[in-house]
């Protein structure tokens, strides 16, 4: 049971909680994640350790809604207790000085990419960020991945904020303007695969942080398993964070929709009218 | 240690024995376990398929037992249960007295009743077989004992030594974990057991299934070492949310390993990763665990209606059964070599069959195919037959070239056989760790190439069995007590 000391709607759907977690939040590193279950019939759902206070002990969950544990995750209130809550799990980012590192993230990636921002930056590299979504509304941690970043890029499929397009136009811009030596994407499958692809054409070494399906997030069951380069590769352990020009993304899109059918009906549970 | 024969010439005993001819009880035909009826059952999820003998039942087939001088069948189990006293204390009636025998060695007799392959061990050896009869059903036995102990009521809670005020920590709360949790707070320890998931139990609880092990026998021991004092901690990993080294740093005397073989093995074959083709592990973690079978339950889980299950172990079993009662109309044991070589249990293999379980041996998956949503339709089965024994003295299956078969499948779960749990080994410097990845330890004690570390059950083994888990959590705990005595 891990008490939530305070909840924040970071747009309609994007909730920040702030959750007592004193041993985790001591051992995590950039790149981490834990496993959380909300209810004694709950799923196993993992999601990345945004930041962590170790004075207080607690770590930052960043949560977007999207089916119907996130619903019931995002339910919860100050004061109410996540029922599970496991982590620090997965490799932690390698953190260097690269030089330039552009940071690709799009809707809820971007709560991941946080933590990766502040490493990178305190590790001395200059940190470019890419922020996508479809509209203005959904763009998410603005202010604080200004903190972290020497720039930060907006970008909107409608035009409604900052340039209008997609994230690997962003990303392409600063390619073309400068040199650089790193470029790590966390978004949905698509956005991922897509400035993968762009990055590969310019050859720029690329990390993916991959947001698969996942059930024990320990190594036990390999519900979270991929192809990188032609071996399978368990995410919850071998990653999440892989080179990106090596993953099989069309897989890894196929293997998320594993489950979409079950995972409608199921939001029904919460929503008949869904 | 008991003394077999003392114990053997008490007078109740000899009494006993003289009451009946040798000849007359090698005549009692061999008890039947009572079950729940193949067509009902395979539509039930948690059920238990056996029901349990009765006491006139436990009696009549104690009575069987002939209280040999030499009890063979204690040679073939591992602990070297007192199986002769056991039994004999059913025939005079002495229920409670029987299954305090069986914890005099065993902790978990009532899991160990049902779960042992007991047709290769105690049974194999029972004085019976050598004049062509049955064995003495001794796995039922102990589990008729150990139920009557917790049906009515009347476990006891063993005596527990003056406290030590030391700590010892367990990693990992399988079988072994629970065994050596169990002893070495007998012993006056203060034991904290660390449990990566949130419950309790390792595959007695997420892998074996309620229709073989009802999870209120778990509950029940889990229960027994609360009340002994063991402090249990879930949702914490040993070597990502605490390290050993913060483990001594709080004064933890001695670290016992039971983290188990849970990583589960792929063929890495073309197609593997399809939707639909999944682990034994991922399926029953799915439905055991996060109980998916329950519309309750926010965890999905695919119903195949023809599913395939590839491998012939114990977990092969449990999958294909469990696939069976999820509504699968055809469920599938693929295996590449023969019924006789499938290292299952006999009696799962019978169940497997009376609830329609088709046996596809002597083939083995080359290929899946799927539809363009990726999800599987076809797999593609190379025939086999068997070659010459190999070192192990089984027959390896060879290919019968150019023979294939295309079969339909709408979900494929692959069971070939589970690694240890590399986590502690990798992140633990200077822990000596052989090259199929299990920890290597003194066979005595238990202890590894780091004096403070022991560990034990299929972590050290590989894939095993509950009752070698079991044991191996007892010897721990007596190796780490003997080492903590050493110097202090
Ligand atoms: C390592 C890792 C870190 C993550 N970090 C975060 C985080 O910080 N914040 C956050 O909000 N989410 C994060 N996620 C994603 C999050 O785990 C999923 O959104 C969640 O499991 C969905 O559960 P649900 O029951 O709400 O939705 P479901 O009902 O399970 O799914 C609804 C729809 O979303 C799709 N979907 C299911 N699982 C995923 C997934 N893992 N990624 C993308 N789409 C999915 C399904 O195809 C389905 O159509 C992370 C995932 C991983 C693997
Ligand atoms: C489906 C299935 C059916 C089986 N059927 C039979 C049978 O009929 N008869 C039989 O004798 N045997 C059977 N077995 C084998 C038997 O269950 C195992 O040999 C036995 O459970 C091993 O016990 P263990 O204590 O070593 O480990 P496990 O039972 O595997 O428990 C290990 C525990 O450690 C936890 N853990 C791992 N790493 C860490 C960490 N770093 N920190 C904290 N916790 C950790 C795991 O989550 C797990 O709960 C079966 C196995 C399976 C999977
Ligand atoms: S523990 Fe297993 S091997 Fe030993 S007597 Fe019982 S059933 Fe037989
Ligand atoms: S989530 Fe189970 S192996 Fe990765």
């Amino acid at each position: 049971m891990n008490k939530i000391v305070s909840k924040e709607y970071l747009s309609p759907n994007v909730v920040k909680f702030e959750v007592e977690a004193p041993l985790i939040a001591k051992a995590r590193k950039a790149g981490h994640f834990v496993i959380v279950r909300v209810g004694e019939k709950g799923e196993r759902i993992p999601l990345t350790i945004a930041d962590a206070n170790t004075e207080k002990g607690t770590i930052t969950l960043i949560v977007q809604k999207i089916g119907l544990s996130t619903s019931k995750l995002c339910e919860l209130n100050e004061g109410d207790c996540i029922t599970d809550l496991v982590g620090p799990l997965g490799k932690a980012t390698h953190i260097d000085n690269f030089g330039t590192v552009v940071c690709a993230c799009g809707g809820v990636g971007t709560a991941p990419m946080l933590p990766i921002a502040e490493a990178m930056k305190k590790a001395g590299n200059h940190v470019i960020t890419v922020l996508a979504a479809r509209t203005k509304e959904l763009i998410i941690l603005e202010e604080q991945m200004r903190k972290f970043s020497d720039e930060v890029i907006i970008m909107t499929d409608d035009g409604s904020y900052g340039n209008k397009g997609l994230v690997t136009d962003g990303v392409e811009m600063v390619i073309k303007r400068q040199k650089v030596d790193l470029c790590v994407t966390i978004g949905p499958a698509i956005m991922m695969k897509f400035v993968s692809e762009l990055t590969k054409r310019y050859d720029i070494p690329t990390i993916a942080s991959l947001n698969t399906i996942m059930v024990d997030g320990t190594g036990m069951c390999g519900a979270c398993r991929i192809s990188v380069g032609g071996k399978t590769k368990f995410v919850c352990v071998d990653g999440p964070e892989f080179d990106a020009h090596q993953v099989d993304f069309d897989e890894m899109l196929i293997r998320l929709n594993g489950y979409k059918d079950i995972e409608r009906e199921q939001l029904h549970k919460i929503s008949p009218n869904n | 240690m008991t003394n077999f024969n003392e114990e053997r010439m008490q007078p109740w005993r000899v009494e006993l024995r003289n009451s009946m001819k040798p000849k007359d009880r090698m005549e009692i035909a061999r008890v039947k376990m009572p079950e729940l009826d193949p067509e009902y059952r395979s539509h039930t999820m948690k059920e238990e398929v056996n029901l349990g003998l009765t006491p006139e039942m436990a009696l009549m087939e104690s009575k069987r037992c002939i209280d040999c001088a030499n009890p063979t069948c204690v040679q073939g189990c591992p602990v070297a249960i007192n199986i002769p006293k056991f039994i004999k204390n059913i025939e005079r009636g002495e229920f409670l007295e029987a299954a305090k025998t069986l914890k005099e060695t065993s902790v978990l007799p009532a899991v160990c009743g049902r779960v042992c392959p007991q047709e290769k061990q105690c049974e194999a050896q029972c004085i019976h077989l050598k004049t062509k009869n049955e064995a003495v059903a001794i796995g039922h036995l102990e589990r008729f004992a150990a139920d009557y102990e917790r049906e009515t009521g009347n476990i006891s809670i063993p005596e527990i030594a003056a406290p030590l005020h030391k700590k010892v920590a367990a990693v990992g709360s399988g079988p072994a974990g629970l065994a050596f949790a169990g002893d070495m707070a007998k012993m006056g320890y203060e034991v904290v057991l660390f449990e990566a998931l949130h419950e309790i139990g390792g595959v007695l609880r997420y892998g074996i299934p309620e229709f073989r092990l009802p999870n209120k026998i778990v509950d029940a021991e889990i229960r027994n070492l609360i009340a002994m004092g063991v402090h249990f901690v879930t949702n914490c990993i040993i070597g990502k949310t605490i390290t050993i080294d913060d483990l001594l740093a709080e004064d933890y005397k001695g670290i016992f390993i039971g983290s188990g073989a849970g990583l589960p093995r792929f063929m890495n074959i073309k197609g593997e990763n399809l939707v639909g083709i999944m682990s034994s592990n991922e399926y029953l973690t799915r439905v055991n665990l996060m109980d998916a079978a329950n519309p309750e339950s926010d965890t999905p889980v695919i119903k195949g209606k023809k599913v395939a299950v590839i491998g012939g172990g114990n977990t092969a079993m449990d999958a294909v059964r469990t696939a069976r009662r999820l509504g699968a109309e055809k469920a599938m044991i693929v295996y590449r070599r023969t019924e006789q070589e499938m290292p299952a249990r006999v009696e799962e293999i019978k169940h497997a069959k009376e609830e329609g379980i088709e046996f596809m041996t002597l083939r083995n998956p080359i290929e899946y195919y799927g539809d363009k949503n990726g999800r599987v339709t076809h797999m593609l089965l190379q025939v086999m037959e068997l070659g010459e024994p190999d070192a192990s003295g089984r027959r390896s299956p060879v290919e019968v070239k150019g023979k294939t078969e295309l079969v339909e499948v709408d979900e494929v779960i692959v069971s070939v056989g589970v690694s240890p749990n590399p986590l502690i080994p990798q992140s633990v410097k200077g822990l000596e760790v052989t090259g199929r990845g299990t920890l290597v330890v003194n066979e005595e004690t238990m202890q590894t190439s780091i004096p403070y570390i022991f560990a034990g059950g299929d972590i050290v083994r590989g894939g095993a069995t509950v009752i070698l888990a079991m044991g191996d959590g007892r010897k721990a705990a007596k190796g780490m007590n003997e080492w903590i005595r050493s110097f202090t």
